[in-house]
């Protein structure tokens, strides 16, 4: 791999010449094609595995996610959370700091929201907001945790947000456990789950049933990877927050304060994920239980890396990724274990970050053996 | 009081033996995360590894009968992980961390998948007991009566002691670990070390999951390991990234879990999502207490990008 101990070849390499822009355009396409179709097949197989059709296995998907105005509902409704975390995410990393901590930040906010709607009294839709903000400062301190730790010791942040996250599991745990803070009460058997919530607190859903109707989550969704996308390339915080991401030095030198900014990005994306956290609560389940967060912060991580941390084009990734999370509930009836969902995800995921890495080695080793014959010809 | 006292006291040797069958599986995977890790990688997809070692263990013994034959396989699955996430992360240059995840994702939903189509059946090692030093007090039962592969630690850590204390190449991984910029100026191959690395972590981790399934229980839960991955990260980090700390760590986890379990039989309240926790803890504790002292290594967490300084 490198160029300095691989003595010059005495074998005249070529110069490789510049390939036409649209044959390379072309080779991307065709790459994805390929790397998707791989994993397609890979899904097809293991689901032959079963004894199962894997035709029926996808009409099953499509008639779970997007066969009726209830099931396109259904997709949006579990879309909305994932395209939340994947925007969080988007800041962070646009400032450089990789967090894989948004599980653990949205189960704390969920666990904050439903402190604040069992045990706060007062209007319905007061109550309403106050969880919701409640839920994202939660997700914001236990973000801040990492900033900390990152900016006064040096923890990395991918290692403190990872910890923290089977941290944050336990704290759930024990909230749901104990009777003097969020269990049940009034049950004989002690359950670990809290009360539900009251119903005037509940998430407002659009439309009705026959017809098309989900969540307002999904609105808020879209306006915020819509306003994180201007506040990204369009301001000048979102100007200095790549510039930190992209070249921390030469930030510095023109005024950027790396704790100040590394740490609010990383508190937003706690923040985004924690009211996530909170919206899963008011919105979905109205009960804290340890399960809440069904696995959206990690798949939220994927969704804005399938995106290139591009919060608009996460809108079509997490749509895609609820549209398979919609459908695995109806694979049932096929017989294929709902699990299949899981492995096309993360078979697809590899499949789309294949090709442009494969290209950039592609790009790596042409520009090398360039070098490589430009060094044989210096010294002929 | 007396009473409890004497409970407790013959609880002691229970509880020791139940440690150390917890921190075994750990070991042999603390063994391969210290070697990724002093070459700077973080290897999340440790918990991918040891799942798939302890999905193909039983699979494997299922298949050939035969419960050594299933220990084999459980170390190849590690291994094939390894060989999946160094590709796409030290050949191909995808962030590690997303690739380490998706595995990890991957794994789970895969051996979940395989459990539920396939019919698995119950596979265990047998016993070893070692004469004469197994009737020693306290510890004799729990040290010196575990199931054999057990014993390999013996030998498992004075090797990889040696390998990377008295190799050039594990002088090649620790250096990467805190310059791998000279390393590369050097003419070595820093990806290709850390490919090498993380196959061998694979392997380590393989071995941890198989010993769960094939030796400790006996046959294949779905998510087997359940975040043990993260603790044996936690391990490395708690023994401030030595061999000696990392096992002293993977026992005091296994002793920890040991307790969670114990506890409640000895009629004594305590907190068990704080044990659950703890290794999390105690290894952020750790990092922010060695940060001072530097004792990570210096290019810890960052992977490598040639012309990258």
């Amino acid at each position: 791999m490198t160029i300095t101990a691989t003595p010059p070849s005495p074998v005249a390499t070529a110069v490789p010449s510049a390939p036409s822009p649209w044959l390379g355009r072309l080779s991307t396409f065709g790459l994805y094609v390929l790397s998707i179709s791989v994993a397609l097949l890979l899904a097809g197989l293991l689901v032959s595995l079963t004894g199962a059709s894997p035709w029926e296995a996808v009409q099953a998907i499509f008639q779970g996610s997007l066969s009726d105005a209830a099931a396109l509902g259904l997709s949006l409704d579990k879309a909305a959370p994932l395209l939340i975390v994947a925007v969080g995410t988007c800041i962070a990393t646009s400032a450089g700091l990789f967090s894989i901590g948004q599980e653990g930040q949205v189960v704390i906010g969920a666990t904050v929201g439903a402190g604040i709607a069992i045990f706060l009294h007062g209007p319905g839709p007061l109550i309403l907001f106050v969880a919701l903000l409640g839920a994202a400062l939660g997700g914001a301190a236990w973000a801040a945790v990492s900033a900390l730790l990152y900016y006064w010791r040096g923890v990395p942040v991918v290692i403190s947000t990872l910890l923290l996250v089977y941290i944050a599991y336990q704290v759930v745990f024990y909230a749901v456990t104990q009777p003097w803070l969020l269990q049940e009460s009034g049950q004989n058997v002690a359950s670990p789950q809290s009360d539900m919530i009251r119903e005037d607190a509940w998430l407002p859903r659009v439309g009705e049933y026959p017809g098309l109707n989900f969540s307002s989550l999904v609105v808020i969704a879209v306006l915020l990877a819509i306003g994180a996308s201007i506040v990204l390339n369009r301001t000048t915080w979102g100007f200095r927050l790549r510039m930190l991401g992209l070249n921390p030095k030469a930030a510095r030198r023109a005024g950027v304060s790396a704790v100040l900014l590394g740490s609010t990005a990383l508190m937003i994306s706690g923040a985004f994920a924690g009211f996530v956290g909170g919206a899963l609560l008011v919105g979905g389940s109205h009960r804290l239980q340890p399960g809440i967060s069904e696995n959206v912060g990690w798949d939220g991580l994927l969704v804005a890396l399938v995106a290139r941390n591009n919060p608009i084009l996460a809108i079509p990734v997490a749509f895609f990724f609820g549209v398979l999370r919609a459908g695995g509930g109806f694979l049932a009836s096929t017989g294929v274990p709902r699990y299949i969902v899981d492995v096309v995800t993360a078979i697809l995921v590899l499949a789309i970050v294949f090709p442009p890495a494969y290209q950039y080695l592609r790009r790596e080793v042409r520009a090398r053996r360039l070098a490589r014959a430009l060094a044989a010809g210096g010294a002929a | 009081m007396i009473d409890f006292f004497a409970a407790v006291l013959a609880a002691i040797p229970l509880i020791l033996a139940s440690s150390l069958r917890l921190a075994t599986p750990l070991m042999f995977a603390g063994l391969g995360e210290y070697m990724a890790e002093k070459a700077g990688m973080i290897n999340i997809s440790i918990e991918g590894m040891m799942l798939a070692g302890a999905f193909s263990a039983i699979l494997g013994a299922t298949v050939t009968g035969s419960p050594v034959l299933g220990l084999v396989f459980g170390i190849l699955a590690g291994v094939l992980i390894a060989f999946v996430h160094a590709t796409f992360s030290y050949r191909l240059t995808v962030n590690t961390y997303v690739v380490g995840l998706t595995l990890n994702l991957l794994v789970l939903g895969l051996t979940s998948f395989l459990l539920d189509s396939l019919d698995l059946g119950n596979a265990q090692l047998s016993k070893f007991e070692i004469p004469l030093l197994s009737d020693l007090p306290l510890v004799g039962q729990a040290v010196f009566n575990q199931r054999w592969p057990a014993y390999l630690l013996w030998i498992l850590i004075p090797t990889v002691w040696f390998v990377m204390y008295r190799t050039r190449w594990g002088l090649d991984m620790r250096a990467i670990g805190e310059n791998p910029s000279a390393v590369d100026a050097s003419g070595i191959d820093v990806l290709k070390r850390q490919r090498q690395g993380l196959l061998l972590a694979g392997a380590f981790a393989g071995l941890g999951g198989a010993y769960l399934s094939v030796a400790e229980v006996g046959l294949f839960n779905q998510n087997m390991t359940a975040a043990r991955g993260y603790v044996v990260i936690a391990a490395v980090i708690f023994g401030g990234w030595t061999i000696k700390g990392t096992i002293a760590g993977c026992l005091l986890f296994g002793a920890a879990d040991a307790m969670r379990l114990a506890l409640p039989a000895l009629d004594i309240t305590f907190n068990a999502q704080l044990l659950i926790a703890s290794p999390y803890i105690l290894a952020l504790l750790a990092m922010v207490v060695f940060a001072r002292r530097s004792r990570a290594p210096a290019a810890y967490g960052r992977p490598f990008i040639r012309g990258l300084a």
